[in-house]
């Protein structure tokens, strides 16, 4: 008896009983999609927040001032003996050569008021550097000038939502606003980028360092940013940006956090939020493997004059084994396959739907998911094709 | 072809043992038809399930064609059934999604044979129980004594050298059974062994000899053409001072006592 006629002679026994065997697959193809869909949907949003973390731009490290252990609070709120200042950001873009880029930032917020109009935004003293750092795309005019951090003119670049709002209708370029007690004039508006991190791009206004100190009436930094070569060693940069501020401050006072340690812990908390759906759909195919069970139960109680009948005609044990396996499998598999495409329509669905969310099946979802529904189909045959071995023919055949 | 000697087939009936058949001694030759009659529980199908290979004796040794087969495994026994004996039912036991020729097939399916060689051989088969022209009907569609010939090419398409048929006429009318009979018979001369359960003497009296069963023993050995109208086993009780037989036993008709 070759593969193809047990294949052969399980079609034809599941054809028997189309609405069954229809019913029975559904059950399997639900199983398959909640479980394709849910992996789907928990990668999206994993990939989602990845990807917001590198609109932060690439290979940064983060310098803010306070020591969680130490001092408890939060770092960079609350006062702290040494503070971050100007002078600690040119240290380390000198000492430190890996590092490509670095951009003190200050900040606060105040009110930015032009022609009648105002508005309380957040202000971010910082530097031409941070424009690379961060991947700003310029929607008119230009960025903050490059040169010394100390010097602080008088220049603002408003972002996207800002400029509409104080000047609707007209360009800003070369207007001025007020910002607090200062006049400031508009050198370039930042293109539309929406919110990346709870960081409003386009309801910022950024001005140089020093004028933002000035503004805020402030000596210290908020944070520092670096952005190092992409293929330096990580690990020796935090030890020299470490080593370098400790000399400056006698005490580690400061935190550094790496772009690499939140996005792992983030893409760790959805790794673990998509298998957790992946798990709660997995239930629903083992229920669809005890509902092929059933089914297969039933077909061998109805059969059972043909298993006598195929015991007396000298088929072997195991070739019945194989005939009621292979109706179970078949059954498993074709749900399964029907389950990918009911996954592949919603997806699709979905993409016209929610168009941000990247909602594209992993690999080793679909993989996952069809050898388990074989799997599936496997396991819980084996025990209706046991019954149907175990039948004794004499009583099958009277029965 | 067959020898028996000293079968028993003990069953245990809630922990007291049940001698379905006893102290069985008996020949036949290849190629003899042999009926075997008696009353219902008299143990001819437990007769007929042992020289079938269905079920093993409790006791004795069996012989089939020169091979002791009382104490062989069941796998042993599964190609035994399959190259040596075919089997006819009184319900015909066709699979019912299957077309006739798909039914003739499955033996051979399961003992390996070819795509190509089964279908000629299952349509030689259909052709030799003259059904060739309901090779592709499903037994839904076919008449009762159609299905019995459906069943006999599929019994015969291994080429057995033993065929045993449980009431093969038992569930059809006088004149589809007896076609099916003449077609069991024309088998014979293929040197085919014919052995036969039933309870209709005008069936026995058509075989070579017939064996009657009474309480698992044989209580008698008479040739086909001597039988009368009368089930042998009602004299063959009587004389045996009418122990145990059940009174409500049909007698000569053609339904089956079950």
């Amino acid at each position: 008896m070759s593969a193809l006629d047990i294949l052969r002679f399980a079609i034809r026994a599941l054809r028997g009983h189309a609405l069954r065997t229809g019913l029975s697959m559904t059950g399997v193809a639900i199983g398959v999609a909640s479980v394709i869909i849910l992996t789907s949907l928990g990668e999206g949003a994993r990939t989602y927040v990845i990807d917001q973390f590198a609109s932060l731009g690439t290979n940064i490290l983060i310098v803010v001032p306070g020591r969680t252990e130490t001092t408890g609070g939060f770092p960079g709120i609350g006062g702290v003996a040494n503070d971050l200042t100007i002078a600690d950001a040119e240290a380390l873009a000198c000492e430190v050569r890996a590092v490509t880029r670095v951009a003190p930032v200050s900040n606060g917020n105040e009110t930015v008021s032009a022609g009648g109009r105002s508005k309380q935004v957040m202000i971010l003293g910082t530097t031409a550097e941070m424009r690379g750092l961060r991947n700003i795309e310029m929607r008119a005019g230009r960025y903050l000038p490059e040169g010394d951090w100390e010097r602080g003119t008088s220049v603002a670049v408003l972002g996207s939502g800002i400029a509409r709002d104080l000047f609707p209708g007209t360009g800003a370029i070369g207007r001025v606003v007020r910002i607090g007690d200062f006049r400031m004039r508009v050198i370039g508006v930042m293109a539309a980028r929406g919110v990346t991190l709870g960081m409003d791009f386009d309801q910022i206004v950024m001005v140089p360092l020093a004028t933002g100190m000035r503004l805020f009436n402030r000596s210290s930094l908020f944070r520092i940013m670096l952005q190092h070569d992409p293929q330096a060693d990580v690990d020796r940069i935090q030890a020299n940006v470490t080593r370098i501020l400790v000399d400056r401050h006698d005490e580690e006072d400061f935190t550094l956090i790496t772009q690499d340690a939140v996005m792992s812990a983030f893409s760790q908390i959805f790794a673990a939020l998509t298998a957790a759906l992946a798990g709660i759909a997995a239930i629903s195919l083992s229920v669809a493997g005890i509902g092929i069970m059933n089914v297969m139960l039933v077909s061998v109680s109805e059969r059972t004059h043909e298993i006598g009948l195929l015991k007396a005609v000298g088929a072997h044990p195991r070739q019945i084994l194989f005939a009621f396996l292979t109706e179970a499998v078949l059954l498993s598999t074709a749900g399964g396959l029907v389950g990918l495409g009911i996954a592949a329509a919603s997806l699709e669905t979905l993409v016209v739907a929610l168009p941000a969310l990247d909602a594209t099946p992993p690999t080793w979802a679909i993989a996952g998911a069809l050898i388990v529904s074989i799997g599936v189909g496997a396991i819980f045959g084996v025990l209706p094709a046991r019954a149907a071995t175990r039948l004794d023919p004499i009583a099958a055949l009277r029965g | 072809m067959i020898r028996l000697r000293d079968i028993w087939r003990t069953y245990d009936v809630g922990g007291r043992p049940l001698h379905a058949l006893r102290e069985i001694n008996e020949d036949i030759e290849a190629g003899e038809h042999v009926a075997i009659m008696g009353p219902s529980g008299s143990g001819k199908s437990t007769l007929l399930n042992l020289l079938g290979c269905l079920d093993r004796p409790s006791r004795g040794s069996y012989e089939l064609d020169g091979q002791e087969v009382a104490q062989l495994s069941e796998s042993q026994l599964t190609s035994i059934r399959r190259d040596l004996i075919g089997f006819v039912f009184q319900s015909f036991h066709l699979v019912p999604r299957l077309t006739s020729v798909g039914n003739v097939e499955l033996p051979m399916m399961f003992a390996g044979v070819g795509r190509r060689d089964r279908r000629r051989l299952a349509n030689a088969a259909l052709e030799s129980v003259n059904l060739l022209d309901r090779a592709d009907h499903r037994p839904d569609q076919l008449s009762g004594g159609e299905r019995q010939r459906v069943a006999i090419a599929r019994a015969i398409t291994m080429e057995p050298s033993l065929l045993l048929a449980d009431e093969p006429t038992g569930n059809l009318d006088t004149r589809s059974g007896g076609l099916v009979l003449d077609l069991l018979e024309e088998l014979r001369s293929h040197g085919l062994t014919l052995l036969l359960v039933t309870h209709d003497p005008g069936v026995a009296r058509r075989a070579d000899r017939v064996i009657t069963l009474v309480d698992g023993h044989i209580v008698s050995r008479m040739r086909g053409a001597d039988l009368g109208d009368v089930n042998p086993y009602i004299a063959a009780v009587e004389a045996a001072d009418g122990a145990a037989v059940p009174s409500a036993v049909g007698v000569s008709s053609g339904e089956p006592a079950r």
